[in-house]
């Protein structure tokens, strides 16, 4: 499954990446290589295994669905590229 | 004086401390004149927390004189930059964070501080965690204190936790904390004759950790000795509410595993770690090893991890995958670099750009191509059959034995540059660790011997899921036939 330019283009907007024309044709050869080592996998025969999810066997633990944290938006912000009055700001979204 | 303070093992420092021999503030200033001295040249600490380290020290003197010291009272310590320190910018070496400090601690930083334990500063790191080298921060690569012979060449100290494992390795702080998700602490611990344990998946709290892979993220020590690694991990781990992934389970005591007699446990020789292109001084540290072992009483038992060859591939999928759906998290919006653009996606997609570093968006290009519609099936769930396979041989292997003995790497460290054009071979730095991790179980490094120029080669035991205390009962008595008394000469 090589990976032409336009998928190349495809993956970079799933990934909002920008990446400029030029390093396009680079980035397919980078993941083609990657992806011929990976296809040895097809080797193995999964016939009838279960995909690993954990590893080590344990129940999802439950918890009370209660408030145990919040009421600090300076907290919440202190990091932010932009804030005002207790609100992030960001770029317009709807036009 | 001060420069004696600084070679000392965590748990020498400890009883110094104990006796009143010193106080944590002549050791903590011994340590910053020691980094103020060395850092320029190695690189390994990406911010040093002087005032802090000065305060906590003092607290934990204060602490110590009322009676009420912790089990790491008033120990300096190095603290990877992957862990969030509240207060203190955490930035896991890459621009996208830029100055991002967060007001929270990580859970693993809480407890070894409320062991006691005095933070001198960040450790430089592969960016993301993503690297076998060091070369992939933002800060710049660290370099190991260690040198072929004579030869100038800048060495890596290995990755990603080069800054922990280089700035253990020259002296400059008792132990580190590091991170492991597919060797990142153990390749390092190998490359810089230090000891190294990436525990049970589940043992440490992963929260406040910047997270790359989840299923495979562990936090662990990296230390001077096996005893230093025991007792740093043991204040390290522990059930944590905040991490659905923290195993409910007590920490045993490790400190009195080291020591314990091997006599009679049967020692696994998977045939399938014997790759091709193995260093000859490898392959005998391997034999030597074994012999060791044996002459403590073990059984030595050959096995096979038949699915071993494909580990590296099938974590080549699965921690893609999961480092794209984490890293979706840094939009410029909340926090971290925002670059300008035209619109939101514009924003997005050049703040990205402009803040991942070049392994990183490799990273996420084959995470999100390999989770994309239509190739889910053929890739990421495949990785995840092929990495029960490979779960499912360790649980064969430990019918037979009680722990598996291999070389840490494939090679010595090796110089900056040499390997970062193919990331290909970078990867395979970590074909000997990647299995641990894939297999949640625990995995230790310890150093064995050195090289014929000089540098440090580490051995690996690989335990049973939950049985950290073999790994450090055989890694014990691995240290101590090995007598590694090897310092690299200070040259900065």
């Amino acid at each position: 499954m090589a990976i032409d330019e336009n998928t190349v283009r495809r993956v970079a907007h799933l990934a909002r990446l920008a990446l400029p024309e030029e390093r396009v044709a680079p980035m397919a050869a980078e993941l083609n290589g990657i992806l011929a080592w990976i296809e040895q996998l097809n080797e193995v025969d999964v016939e009838g295994v279960e995909p690993m999810t954990s590893a080590v066997a344990v129940a999802l633990p439950m918890r009370e669905d209660v408030v145990a944290d919040g009421g600090s938006p300076d907290r919440v912000l202190a990091n932010a590229p932009k804030a005002e009055d207790g609100f992030f700001v960001v770029p317009k979204v709807v036009e | 004086m001060s420069a004696e303070l600084t070679k000392l093992t965590l748990t020498s420092a400890l009883s110094g401390l104990g006796s009143g021999a010193f106080s944590s503030r002549e050791l903590t200033d011994a340590f910053l004149d020691a980094i103020e001295a060395a850092n320029p040249a190695l690189n390994a600490y990406v911010l040093v927390t002087g005032d802090k380290a000065r305060a906590m020290a003092d607290a934990a003197d204060a602490r110590r004189k009322r009676g009420e010291a912790g089990p790491l009272e008033g120990a300096p310590l190095g603290i990877k930059d992957l862990f969030c320190t509240q207060g203190v910018r955490s930035t896991a070496c890459s621009k996208v964070l830029g100055a991002f400090t967060p007001t929270y601690e990580s859970s693993v930083t809480a407890r070894l501080f409320a062991d006691g334990a005095v933070m001198l500063g960040k450790l430089n790191m592969d960016e993301f965690a993503m690297g076998s080298s060091n070369e992939t921060s933002a800060f710049g690569p660290v370099v190991s204190p260690w040198r072929r012979g004579n030869s100038e060449t800048k060495l890596t100290p290995g990755g990603s936790s080069g800054g922990s494992a280089s700035a253990v390795a020259a002296d400059l702080c008792l132990g580190a904390t590091a991170t492991d998700t597919g060797g990142s602490i153990r390749q390092p611990a190998a490359f810089t004759g230090t000891v190294g344990i990436k525990p049970t998946y589940g043992r440490c709290s992963r929260w406040g950790i910047v997270a790359f892979a989840s299923s495979l993220d562990q936090a662990g020590p990296i230390a001077k000795t096996v005893t230093d690694a025991a007792l740093l991990l043991r204040s390290m781990c522990g059930h944590d509410p905040k991490d659905s992934t923290s195993l409910p389970i007590e920490t045993p005591d490790f400190t009195a595993a080291c020591g314990k007699s091997v006599k009679g446990l049967r020692i696994g020789i998977p045939k399938e770690y014997r790759v091709d292109g193995m260093p000859a001084e490898i392959e005998a540290l391997w034999t030597q090893g074994i012999a060791w072992l044996k002459d403590a009483g073990c059984t030595i038992v050959d096995i096979s991890l038949p699915h071993t060859k494909y580990a590296l591939p099938a974590y080549y999928i699965v921690a893609p995958a999961e480092a794209s759906s984490n890293l979706a998290r840094y939009d410029g919006m909340r926090y971290g670099l925002r670059a300008d653009g035209r619109d939101l996606t514009d924003v997005y997609q050049k703040s990205r750009a402009e803040g991942f570093g070049k392994e990183v968006q490799r990273r996420i290009m084959i995470g999100t191509y390999v989770l994309s519609a239509g190739y889910y099936d053929a890739y990421y769930l495949r990785a995840q059959k092929v990495r029960q396979r490979i779960a499912q041989d360790f649980r064969d292997a430990y019918e037979k034995v009680d722990a598996i003995l291999t070389p840490t790497a494939p090679s010595a460290a090796f110089g900056l540059g040499e390997k970062s054009g193919d990331p290909v071979q970078m990867y395979l730095n970590d074909i000997f660790t990647v299995t641990a991790n894939l297999a949640g179980l625990p995995g230790l490094s310890l150093p064995a011997a050195v090289d014929a120029s000089g540098l440090p080669l580490g051995l690996q035991v690989i335990g049973r899921a939950l049985d950290e205390e073999t790994v450090f009962s055989v890694s014990a008595a691995l240290e101590k036939a090995a007598g590694f008394a090897a310092k690299p000469t200070a040259w900065w």
